[in-house]
């Protein structure tokens, strides 16, 4: 239940929340399990059986543990909201997430600030995810038009026997300001690890992208790609990592730059590691500009170069 | 509809096209039948302002007004589209945004009918991306479906013949026929006098010139007769 006083932060949450792509309906539906944030106050936060959200409230943010059951199976997404609603401040997100055995869960998870002007946004993450478990976490975030922000996500995984994990992060809404995602697996026998970040930056935007992959277990599979697309003066360096060290171990790094512009700079580091020798590990890495031949394709059927471009730059990014 | 006068292009001080001249009328399939290298994807290029081709000289027209300078967007705009010899890829772009996209002067409605035109299943294609996972054939067929969503006063439709296999051929002429029925002109690029023989008209091009234009038949029987056994590929003057 809402207190009153929280109320016109929750709408706020809400509105925004609903511009950032979100289903207002679903925060308002009883049999799923959700967990709205604003700064370092949990405005709402349902469970639902198999699943379990427990928060603490701290000084600059908030404390959750997410634990589904051993063997739970949830039907539909749970749905997480995070944000700050005005121009400044801080909110430092401590995450916990424990995927017992054989459970499944889909979490969508929306970072919305609106109206950053100076603003911090700190994720740590803990997530185990237990043998034969799967678990899709995907963060979208929305940001104004300021660039005032700094978002600064940190995942440590850990995919037990069979396992899945698989994350989709992201930010394409909005100027991002300073981004310094940073998130690393560890595979154990026959687990999957799938990381994809998307991210579109512009004006002066600075993005860093660190993903790391260990396939330490007898066919563990991974798999680290990006997609940033650059405008303006905006500059990324994007790290995939991949390490395979157990036999039958199989990983790959896509890395896909795009620059529109003379002035965004692009930097790709793709380092792939074997150390064992029935393990194998590729990379591809491209940066350029926007391909010619997509845009005149486009135009060809009417677009104006600048729609066309934009459509290229959406598929890249959807 | 289209008038080409006396079309150059030197590239790196090499002519490429020279003295091209063409016309296309309204509502017709016109060939254009040449071997490999004579400059058959340059002319398609130079029409529709892609590539970052401009002629050195000449003057195209289309409907009376001149389109030598407009960007490809423009000329777009005014009714013209080209379908590639090899199509790009778009990753993240789907089939059925593809072909809602260049809808605009058709009927977005019927997208499902322009795959099935060109013999595509779409509910097996609508939700696939014009990305790798596509064949070079199957792309070549979408990029018929979307010229055919276009609805556009002229298509120009380079070697939509190569790549695609012996038992989609008849969809992809029937395809082309179906546009031309449409109402769209076609401009017809091939080196295949077996895709010619659903034009009206086609012409010879020989080292960037046209040669010899008259009937399809007459045109293409010609081209089997003397070029197909020429010894001296790309130079017109033998």
């Amino acid at each position: 239940m809402i207190g009153y006083s929280l109320e016109k932060e929750y709408q706020g949450m809400i509105d925004a929340y609903e511009k950032a792509g979100g289903d207002k309906r679903v925060l308002e539906t009883k049999d799923v399990a959700k967990l709205v944030v604003h700064e370092n106050k949990v405005l709402d936060s349902d469970d639902i059986k198999g699943l379990k959200i427990e928060t603490k409230e701290t000084k600059s943010g908030v404390s959750v543990k997410l634990t589904v059951e051993e063997g739970a199976k949830i039907a539909r997404p749970v749905h997480l909201c995070f944000g700050l609603l005005p121009k400044e401040g801080k909110q430092e997100i401590e995450m916990k997430v424990e995927a017992k055995d054989s459970s499944e869960v889909s979490v969508i998870a929306h970072c919305i600030f609106p109206n950053a002007v100076k603003v911090v946004h700190k994720m740590d993450a803990d997530i185990e995810i237990g043998a034969g478990a799967r678990f899709e976490y995907k963060e979208t975030h929305y940001h104004g038009e300021s660039g005032g922000i700094e978002v600064i996500p940190k995942a440590k995984v850990r995919v037990a026997k069979g396992g899945v994990w698989q994350s989709t992060f992201t930010l394409s809404q909005g100027m991002v300001g300073r981004l310094d995602y940073d998130s690393e697996v560890v595979c154990l026998e026959k687990a999957i690890a799938e990381l994809t970040v998307k991210v579109y930056g512009r004006g002066t935007d600075d993005i860093k992208i660190w993903e790391k992959i260990y396939l330490n277990g007898a066919g563990a599979r991974g798999m680290a790609k990006s997609r940033v697309v650059l405008g303006d003066k905006a500059r990324a360096e994007v790290r995939g990592e991949t390490y395979g060290n157990a036999p039958y171990a199989r990983g790959h790094v896509d890395c896909m730059e795009l620059v529109n512009g003379t002035e965004a700079v692009a930097t790709a580091i793709p380092i792939v590691s074997v150390t064992n020798d029935k393990a194998k590990v590729t990379h591809e890495a491209a940066i350029g500009s926007i391909d010619r031949k997509q845009v005149e394709t486009l135009m060809a059927r009417g677009l104006d170069e600048d729609k066309a471009v934009d459509v290229i730059v959406k598929g890249i990014l959807k | 509809m289209l008038d080409v006068a006396k079309l150059e292009l030197t590239l790196n001080g090499k002519p490429i096209i020279k003295d091209f001249s063409l016309h296309v009328d309204r509502g017709e399939i016109h060939g254009i039948l040449g071997e490999n290298g004579t400059g058959k994807t340059t002319i398609a290029n130079l029409i529709m302002g892609t590539n970052n081709y401009q002629p050195t000289a000449g003057r195209m027209t289309f409907e009376g007004r001149d389109i030598t300078k407009l960007s490809v967007s423009q000329r777009a705009q005014k009714g013209i589209t080209l379908a590639w010899q090899e199509p790009a890829r778009v990753e993240g772009l789907t089939v059925r945004d593809y072909l809602s996209l260049s809808s605009h002067n058709g009927q977005a409605d019927q997208t499902e009918q322009y795959l099935l035109t060109v013999g595509l299943e779409p509910a097996q294609y609508m939700d696939r991306d014009i990305d790798a996972t596509l064949s070079g054939g199957e792309r070549k067929r979408i990029e018929l479906a979307s010229v055919l969503a276009m609805r556009p006063k002229l298509a120009i439709l380079d070697e939509p013949d190569s790549g695609i296999d012996i038992v989609a051929m008849p969809l992809l002429l029937n395809g082309i026929i179906e546009m031309n029925k449409q109402g769209s002109s076609v401009l017809l690029i091939t080196h295949s006098e077996r895709v010619t023989g659903i034009a009206h008209r086609v012409s010879i091009l020989c080292a960037g010139t046209i040669i010899r234009t008259g009937p399809a038949a007459e045109s293409s029987q010609w081209f089997k007769n003397n070029c197909l056994t020429c010894p001296h590929i790309n130079e017109p003057t033998h």
